[in-house]
């Protein structure tokens, strides 16, 4: 194990021809998706002239900068539990139902209780709502984990009912709510910054240091780059797994008391929609590749960024909103080509024929394998 | 031996039989719950209603035979139904020619998807849901509001109705039976049924067996983006309008068609006419519902999640047993 972890954090460097430092700053995992992002918010001055500007205001904090940070929280939550699922080969395709599902059960209880203001009833339906996501988790990680149907499938279970329980839940009405303690976690501020700003960015520290200071990480990109040596070297596989979507389960239904809470509603229909869509796209984006193994939740961070800086801009040059997805089509073709072994197999082809085979390598696998072949 | 192999064959069956089982029980208890449930209209309008559905689940069916998934099928749908009502209204082109041309967009862009797929290695799921993307935008770069159509060809289509003694079914629904019809002898008495089979039981064995690997891949693709095109035509004989919004997770429908109709997700096994029989389970899940009145409408996509739970382990304890 201990030679592994001292592997591990190195294994798509490339093997000492990175001399140059323009070449070490390029091969930084992070650079290009900071680019892309640093490219969208330059290009947004161009239509927006005051677009960095961030100025206080009773108190708070104002500007495009905040407002792209303030309602890309949620998907940086959703985002985030997708990294770790794509990261153990897996997807979750259910996080969009969860996030109509954990807002629809919040707002319901809220709406019931005789006391909608009081501080205990918020933390009662925040406890219901992060309660039955687990439940959620639980019902995909022992589907894929334990009955072993493929992710994709398992998970879209879930999307199709999920959606039709939470139109059960609100009854096919948008609840609407009035709770000051409620209304903070999405839409309130706290230390002068949105509170979902925070509470998203405690989310992603947390998930950092519990998998970069333990050995969490490692053993998930492990069992995503091969779980069947995982297993041999007594990884207990089957247990990781099914945590991952509990977790991914549970930042969705954070996510989704974010959306309602910001609104002051809850929308079974519409919370949520295409949400797991937007957060595949900010994984792949931030450069964890969808085979599994290595995953960057820096990476996956700036990724979310980019996808609502996209929507900011298009909402601000004035094209209809809807056009957006064209764009991201053309997003996630260029990315996935990028990430395609075989196409930059192809794009090498052209020079020398050692450096194709080392390209057409996925970086991910390689080390594990070696490392079960000793 | 003989016996145990007529065991193993019928074990491939069980999902079949379930759901032909499911689609009886189905029927009889809506006949004896329901006044008017039990007449030969129900059945045939199961067919009206969901003809374009089944078009698209048949393209489907090829797709998942080979292991892979296409989840731009419900775009290229309203693409096609936003591009017809486009052409046919705002430009003035016949429908004789804007049908064809609808026809060979959607097979083009199914044909590409497919190419992707195999030549750059992408994982199937991630190339089409790009597809889906850029089909839900075009719609909307076409136009943000729906495009009513009063073409009086279109018109005369979406309101024909061919008379079978007392009943009548609709042009489309006749369609997409001969398309089942088409998908059925292509599926399991040619060359290509043969690959797509093959190269859903395992593509390595495929390749090393010399089978046209690449071809049979984008030639599924191309099938099933004809099949949504096709069934893009449909719905627009059935609603007479083009829109973005139009056929919004039809391809959660399709795929669930297929599992409960006995194909397994892992691909390589499966039938052509447990698609058909998956798509009536769905619509007869619709009519129940609707019967019964008090029932809402998202009751529809709890059965289709707790029936779709149901098959898919099922399928994975006979797979499992079989291992």
């Amino acid at each position: 194990m201990s030679t592994a972890s001292s592997q591990a954090p190195s294994p798509g460097s490339p093997p000492a021809t990175a001399t140059s430092p323009l070449k070490a700053v390029t091969r930084f995992r992070l650079f290009w998706p900071a680019v892309v992002l640093a490219v969208l918010l330059v290009a947004n001055l161009g239509f927006t002239p005051g677009f960095f500007a961030v100025h206080v205001q009773g108190g708070h904090l104002y500007g495009s900068l905040i407002d792209i940070l303030h309602f890309g929280a949620p998907l940086i939550l959703v985002s985030l539990g997708m990294t770790l699922v794509i990261a153990t080969g897996g997807i979750d395709l259910s996080v969009g139902s969860t996030v109509a599902i954990s807002g629809a059960l919040a707002c319901l209880q809220i709406s019931r209780s005789a006391d909608p203001g009081s501080l205990g009833t918020v933390l009662t339906a925040v406890g219901i709502a992060l309660g039955s996501a687990l439940v959620l988790g639980v019902v995909n990680g022992v589907l894929v984990a334990k009955v072993g149907v493929q992710p994709i499938i398992a998970t879209l279970i879930l999307m199709v009912a999920g959606r039709g329980v939470a139109q059960l839940i609100t009854d096919g009405q948008i609840i609407t709510v009035t709770s000051d303690p409620y209304k903070l976690i999405g839409g309130g501020y706290w230390l002068t910054m949105p509170f979902a700003i925070l509470l998203s960015a405690l989310v992603v520290l947390a998930a950092v240091l519990l998998t970069r200071l333990t050995a969490l990480g490692l053993l998930l990109e492990s069992v995503g780059g091969n779980p069947v040596a995982s297993r041999l070297v007594g990884i207990r596989a089957m247990r990781l797994v099914a945590l991952v979507y509990v977790f991914s389960a549970l930042c969705a239904a954070l996510a989704g008391l974010m959306v309602s809470s910001n609104v002051s509603a809850a929308d079974g229909n519409n919370a949520g929609l295409w949400i797991e869509l937007d957060a595949i796209l900010a994984v792949v984006l931030g450069g964890t590749s969808l085979n599994g193994g290595r995953f960057s939740i820096g990476g996956t961070v700036l990724g979310a960024l980019i996808i609502q800086t996209l929507s900011t801009t298009v909402y601000t040059i004035g094209i209809p909103p809807e056009t957006t997805l064209v764009f991201k089509a053309f997003v996630v073709i260029a990315v996935c080509l990028i990430q395609s072994p075989a196409f930059r197999a192809k794009l090498a082809g052209r020079g020398a024929r050692a450096r194709r085979t080392a390209a057409a390598r996925p970086h991910a696998v390689a080390p594990i394998n070696r490392e079960v072949g000793k | 031996m003989n016996a145990n192999a007529l065991l193993t064959r019928l074990r491939g069956q069980i999902p079949l039989l379930v759901t032909a089982a499911l689609l009886v029980s189905m029927f009889s208890i809506g006949s004896v719950q329901y006044d008017g449930f039990f007449s030969g209209q129900v059945v045939l309008n199961l067919l009206i209603d969901n003809a374009f559905l089944l078009v698209v689940a048949v393209g489907m069916t090829f797709v998942v035979l080979t292991g892979g998934i296409d989840l731009s099928v419900g775009a290229v749908v309203a693409l096609s139904t936003m591009v017809s009502a486009w052409l046919v209204e705002r430009h003035g082109w016949p429908p004789l020619l804007v049908i064809p041309l609808v026809l060979l967009m959607g097979t083009a862009g199914g044909w590409v998807m497919g190419w992707v797929i195999h030549v750059f290695e992408i994982q199937p799921f991630i190339v089409t849901l790009a597809g889906m993307f850029l089909a839900r935008g075009l719609c909307y770069t076409i136009s943000i509001d729906s495009i009513s159509i009063t073409d009086p060809q279109y018109t005369a289509m979406a309101q024909t109705r061919i008379p079978l003694g007392s009943l009548f079914v609709s042009p489309s629904a006749v369609i997409a039976l001969l398309v089942v019809a088409v998908g059925f002898v292509v599926l399991h008495y040619t060359r290509l049924g043969r690959n797509v089979y093959a190269l859903g039981g395992s593509e390595q064995s495929a390749l090393l067996m010399g089978l046209p690997v690449q071809r049979t891949k984008t030639t599924v693709y191309a099938i099933s983006g004809f099949c949504s095109a096709l069934g893009g035509v449909l719905l627009t004989f059935y609603m007479l309008s083009g829109y973005g919004l139009h056929a919004v997770g039809l391809e959660l429908d399709a795929i669930a068609a297929v599992v409960i109709g006995g194909t397994l997700l892992t691909g390589g096994s499966g039938y052509l006419l447990g698609t058909l029989l998956g798509v009536l389970v769905l619509g007869l899940i619709q009519t129940v519902i609707s019967f019964q009145g008090t029932l809402s409408s998202w009751w529809t996509r709890i059965v289709i999640g707790a029936l779709l739970f149901v098959f898919i382990v099922l399928q994975r304890l006979i797979t499992a047993r079989r291992r």
